[in-house]
């Protein structure tokens, strides 16, 4: 760096650091600007516009589209729904992900094949992942059912609807989305897991302390960090997912597992309303606001420390 | 010695069956898929059948109905066509902006990784509806042009805080030589810098086209006619509809388009994760 001084003078702009830095970063953030920046300042007009899918109006409208929608019992539902849905998925993926990461640092013969099946759901498309699971929970035919039967545990003639009776349904939803965003989180524990250094677990062992002594003193504060990013990403995915439920319950039975973003989809591009569908989907926004900022607290105290 | 020995089996088989029970789950829907790719339908829909086994015997009839009637193949070739140009797109704009910020920009720089990395946040389903205005005023709806000019708005940002890490990792010297033997900062980016980050730059393909696999919502918002779908949205739309399911066909669609992806990844899986979890382990 010393020498950046006398580099400076006597060679082109594009050469001194600071200048061809921005030169190359300037393509990819001009590319985001335009395709994330934009349509997300538009979202926020549509949503306090009349505009539709058929005609050219495009008027201010205010926050007539909030008020129309905030009142109906179809958004309600999907606001509460869309809680439950993330935040029940998400507190049983932490705890799986913490069990199963705790599980996984010993090393054991076949460890590879047991992480790519493991990983299988988070990589494969999730739309097709879910149509599998549309295949397993059938309502004629679910494999479910047929082992509950011989079991014994249900009789030949009420073999559950899995994806038609309301509770059932949003049970499903939420199985199917803890499938897909448990192996996401329990990679991203077990890299924080193995950062550990093994002299703290000895020191530790050596002080007396038993294993749940040692987890809940040691290992969960020191990978609390690396678990607040898994369930950051966790929560946005959940929160902003509409392709589980478009494909296994299409929001149903009787809107019972509609939530925002499918709702949006519903009523913005196949209903046509695309300012009643953009004012929806901007219900989204100020809870992403808030992870982002736990997310930029987060980074700032890694930068730090 | 001798008490802990049963208490440690004991530990070994609980873990076992942890790690088990989650395998099991993970990866059924797969192999539930795969056994039922080759059953007969007259099997499939009797429900007196053991529906583990080969009641009778297994056939390769759809497969056949796959991509033989359905567009299918045309799926995968739609698919492979976006992932491979979006995959460039990413490259030729995440290189140098990852490079520029690991070695240039400095403070503001640091910022601006963090806002880039952000925009990752942002769903399609805040954008899709805006976005699908765009595109029609442009005239690419119900084109593939449309998913090859809006998928690398989340492979970049992405992709470009993957690389940065990667070349924070290069040490500084490669560079400071090859400019003392005459390169400028630029041509030692990619003469000397870039050939040796092979390793990243794979990471980042193997990342973006999964992505692209994957995505749903936008395809689904922007195209509409059954040739120019990806494999993500065709099988779910095109292949369920109304009340008759062609399951043994559907579950080779998605068999096929899922699994051997997966396992390319696996390979670049560590990486990715170092990148997933940005700092928040030093």
């Amino acid at each position: 760096m010393a020498d950046s001084a006398v580099r400076r003078r006597g060679r082109p702009l594009v050469d001194r650091p600071g200048w061809l830095g921005a030169f190359m970063i300037a393509p990819a953030v001009l590319y985001i600007t335009l395709i994330v920046g934009m349509p997300f300042v538009l979202a926020l007009y549509y949503s306090v516009s009349d505009i539709t899918a058929g005609s050219r109006s495009l008027n201010f409208v205010g926050l007539k589209n909030f008020a129309g929608i905030v009142g109906t019992g179809q958004f309600r539902t999907a606001l509460r729904n869309t809680f439950v849905f993330a935040v029940v998925s998400q507190v049983i993926v932490l705890v799986g992900a913490n069990v199963l990461a705790l599980a996984l640092m010993r090393d054991f013969r076949g460890k590879w094949l047991v992480r790519l099946l493991l990983l299988l759901p988070w990589v494969a498309p999730i739309s097709l992942g879910t149509i599998g699971w549309l295949w397993i929970l059938d309502s004629i035919y679910s494999v479910i059912n047929w082992t509950l039967q011989a079991l014994g545990l249900i009789r030949p003639n009420d073999w559950p609807m899995w994806l038609g009776i309301p509770h059932l349904a949003m049970g499903s939803v939420i199985t199917v989305h803890v499938w897909r965003l448990l192996p996401l989180a329990t990679i991203i524990l077990l890299a924080g897991l193995s950062s550990i250094p093994k002299e703290i677990h000895e020191a530790a062992r050596v002080d007396g302390a038993g294993f749940w002594r040692q987890h809940f003193r040691i290992t969960l504060p020191l990978v609390r960090p690396i678990m607040l990013v898994a369930l950051l990403f966790g929560l946005v995915f959940a929160f902003t997912d509409m392709i589980v439920i478009f494909v296994l319950t299409r929001g149903g039975p009787y809107d019972t597992t509609q939530v925002l973003s499918s709702l949006a989809f519903f009523t913005g591009i196949q209903g046509g309303d695309l300012a009643t569908g953009a004012a929806i989907a901007v219900f989204l926004f100020p809870l992403l606001l808030a992870v982002a900022a736990v997310f930029l607290r987060v980074a700032r105290r890694a930068e730090v420390a | 010695m001798r008490p802990g020995r049963p208490r440690r089996l004991l530990t070994r088989g609980a873990l076992l069956g942890i790690v088990g029970a989650f395998t099991l789950f993970s990866a059924f829907p797969f192999y539930w898929m795969l056994i039922t790719t080759f059953k007969r339908t007259s099997d499939l829909l009797k429900r007196e059948n053991n529906p583990f086994l080969y009641n009778e015997p297994p056939t390769l009839e759809h497969l056949r109905v796959l991509f033989v009637e359905t567009l299918y193949g045309r799926w995968l070739f739609n698919t492979a066509f976006v992932g491979v140009l979006v995959v460039m797109i990413t490259l030729l704009l995440a290189l140098p902006a990852g490079y520029a910020l690991a070695r240039l920009t400095g403070r503001w720089g640091e910022q601006l990784g963090i806002g880039i990395f952000l925009t990752y946040l942002v769903p399609p389903t805040l954008l899709f509806i805006p976005l699908s205005r765009v595109i029609a005023v442009l005239g690419l709806q119900d084109s593939l042009w449309s998913l090859v000019l809006v998928y690398p708005s989340f492979t970049i940002p992405f992709c470009t805080w993957l690389l940065m890490g990667f070349f924070k990792a290069i040490p500084g010297d490669i560079e400071e030589a090859a400019m003392i033997d005459g390169c400028s900062r630029f041509g030692a980016f990619l003469r000397v810098v870039i050939p040796i980050s092979v390793a990243g730059v794979l990471t980042v393909v193997i990342f973006a086209f999964t992505l692209v696999t994957q995505e749903f919502v936008y395809a689904m918002t922007f195209i509409s006619g059954v040739r120019q779908f990806t494999v993500s949205v065709g099988v779910p739309t095109f292949l369920v509809r109304g009340d008759v399911y062609f399951w043994g066909s559907l579950m080779a669609g998605c068999f096929i388009a899922s699994v051997p992806v997966a396992i390319l990844y696996n390979f670049f899986v560590d990486r990715f994760i170092a990148g997933f979890t940005v700092g928040a382990i030093k």
